[in-house]
């Protein structure tokens, strides 16, 4: 048997975009909630949805990870159209949620193991990929104590470990860093840095870190309500917006308002919670 | 070898027809094979629960001690209710058994709402596998989880001298029908969770739900004593024809009123009905 042939990863499609949106909107009742979203997002680029809470980050994420229908416009992820073939796209992909991903009363490992298997990774690969997960993300230790006792940094960490089990072409994070302790942050953008070299994986995430996205991101849409009103790597958007000393600046120009402002009260609740279970 | 490999191999023109034919037929059996892989892992899920915390096991038998003790009891000594060739208490074993395998189904839908509310339930419907596998591996779990009911009860009803039947077949028979049972309920209750998305919404419909579904069985009386209408509404209730079969298998004596066969046709319809629905509602869930 071809060594090649020992990951159950079926021939995925080499496309240029890994993600690319045509008009693709979403509304809740009277709410746009997104807006006509037009995005091409290049293979193996980290892309960061800038934006306050309410700016259809999270529904954007939903639509483009099968989770949620579009009202009207097209997605194509990793090549896979996300209404058509949202099985081909489901395999394709690794999904942090910005809610918490891993079951408390299981194990760091058998968190792991449940998605390997769910994934059809095989048993010889599934062993050998948990491992490997493990030590990138310095959980070895911590792998047979139940994740309930585990520290905010430490659960994030196991959901991106959890998340690339199948070897995902395409990585969606949403919020990755909300409610982390400066150092708990810094320890999940090395790691994310890390998928995109090791892995070559295209990432997609949300923030609303400034810092998060100058850091990380080769290209940087900013969202409000529901549009994108400026795109670009985060040095062309300072330079766009007037010379602006930072990225906070530079949303402001766009933007009109400050990052801090906007969200309902349901997203701030959410956001609260996030935090405290997190921290 | 992956049946996209098989397709992709060159064929004669002659036998194109015959490989794509063989190419579905892997497909189907690698999809049947995903799918009972998917259901195993759901369920594995909480047999690793079930071991670390078994405190609820414990507070579950409770409330079936408190109904053969006391109620049970009570309606054998006053010999009012008319069992045919059984005691009361060999009558109301089974009934009481289903009853709190019901018990612990009906509620099982607030772990998908808690679920939901976490952020696993994302995270599951990300994943490739099948929305029927996992509905129906949240099924079995019901199930694993009132298997220990099974246990409980059937000591209970040797202690107070109930007339039970141990041979292995009437075990398996009985474990099948408590795995079936709790599996219609847990997923009726999934189905409920899946509308009304908040506990305190699901508490209440539960509360509702439970003693009209109890009571409108043979549960604790046979059908005969029922007015007409009300036995019709048994006559639809899942759970008389789990009674019906365990009835019959757990008691030596105990004889179906319904046939076995029919109860087995009428709980495997109703589950993989509720199973389809079911898996066209998890996905909502999360909306």
């Amino acid at each position: 048997m071809n060594p090649l042939e020992t990951t159950p990863d079926k021939a995925r499609p080499v496309v240029a975009e890994a993600i690319r949106t045509e008009g693709l909107a979403r509304s809740f009742g009277d709410l746009l909630a997104v807006d006509h979203l037009d995005l091409s997002i290049p293979t193996g680029s980290i892309f960061g949805l800038l934006g306050p809470n309410g700016a259809g980050k999270t529904t954007t994420i939903k639509m483009l990870t099968t989770l949620l229908e579009p009202t009207s416009g097209h997605a194509t992820v990793a090549g896979f159209d996300v209404q058509r073939q949202p099985r081909e796209v489901r395999r394709a992909i690794g999904y942090v949620p910005q809610l918490l991903s891993v079951d408390g009363t299981l194990t760091g490992r058998e968190n792991l193991i449940v998605f390997a298997r769910l994934y059809s990774v095989p048993r010889q690969e599934r062993i050998r990929r948990i491992e490997q997960a493990l030590e990138m993300i310095g959980l070895t230790d911590a792998a047979d104590t139940l994740v309930k006792r585990y520290s905010g940094g430490m659960i994030r960490r196991l959901e991106i470990a959890q998340a690339i089990l199948h070897r995902p072409t395409v990585l969606f994070l949403d919020e990755p860093t909300v409610g982390l302790d400066p150092v708990a942050r810094r320890a999940v953008w090395d790691h994310v840095k890390e998928l995109q070299t090791s892995f070559g994986a295209t990432i997609l995430l949300t923030t609303h870190y400034m810092e998060e996205a100058e850091m990380l991101c080769d290209q940087v849409a900013i969202m409000h309500q529901g549009k994108v009103v400026a795109l670009g790597s985060p040095d062309q958007l300072k330079s766009e917006a007037d010379e602006a000393e930072t990225l906070d600046d530079a949303f402001v120009f766009f933007a009109g308002s400050s990052i801090d402002t906007g969200g309902t009260y349901r997203d701030t609740a959410r956001t609260r919670r996030t935090a405290r279970r997190l921290g | 070898m992956t049946p996209q490999g098989h397709d992709a191999r060159p064929a004669a023109l002659a036998d194109a027809h015959q490989s794509t034919r063989d190419g579905a037929l892997l497909r189907g059996v690698q999809a049947c094979r995903d799918f009972v892989k998917q259901v195993l892992i759901i369920a594995w899920i909480e047999t690793r629960k079930i071991k670390r915390d078994p405190t609820e096991l414990v507070t579950r038998a409770i409330q079936p001690i408190l109904w053969l003790c006391i109620f049970g009891v009570v309606m054998n000594r006053a010999r009012a209710i008319p069992t045919g060739s059984l005691s009361y208490l060999d009558f109301m074993v089974p009934g009481i058994l289903s009853q709190s395998v019901l018990f612990i189904a009906i509620f099982y839908g607030i772990a998908l709402i808690w679920e939901r509310d976490l952020g696993l339930l994302h995270k599951f419907l990300v994943s490739p596998a099948y929305r029927g596998a996992l509905v129906t591996g949240k099924a079995i779990s019901a199930g694993l989880r009132a298997m220990s009911q099974a246990i409980i009860v059937s000591l209970l009803g040797l202690l107070m001298g109930a007339h039970l039947n141990f041979s292995p077949v009437a075990i398996m028979g009985m474990l099948l029908f408590i795995v079936l049972g709790a599996a219609i309920f847990s997923t009726f209750s999934l189905v409920i969770a899946c509308i009304v998305k908040t506990r305190e919404r699901f508490m209440g419909i539960g509360q509702v739900l439970t003693m009209p579904l109890f009571f409108a069985s043979n549960a604790i009386y046979p059908l005969s004593l029922m007015p007409a209408w009300l036995k019709l509404v048994a006559r639809i209730n899942p759970l008389t024809y789990q009674v019906d079969a365990l009835r019959t298998l757990m008691i030596r004596g105990g004889q179906s009123s319904m046939g076995i066969s029919l109860d087995l046709g009428v709980e495997l319809l109703v589950l993989i009905g509720l199973i389809m629905l079911g898996s066209w509602m998890y996905p909502k869930a999360i909306r």
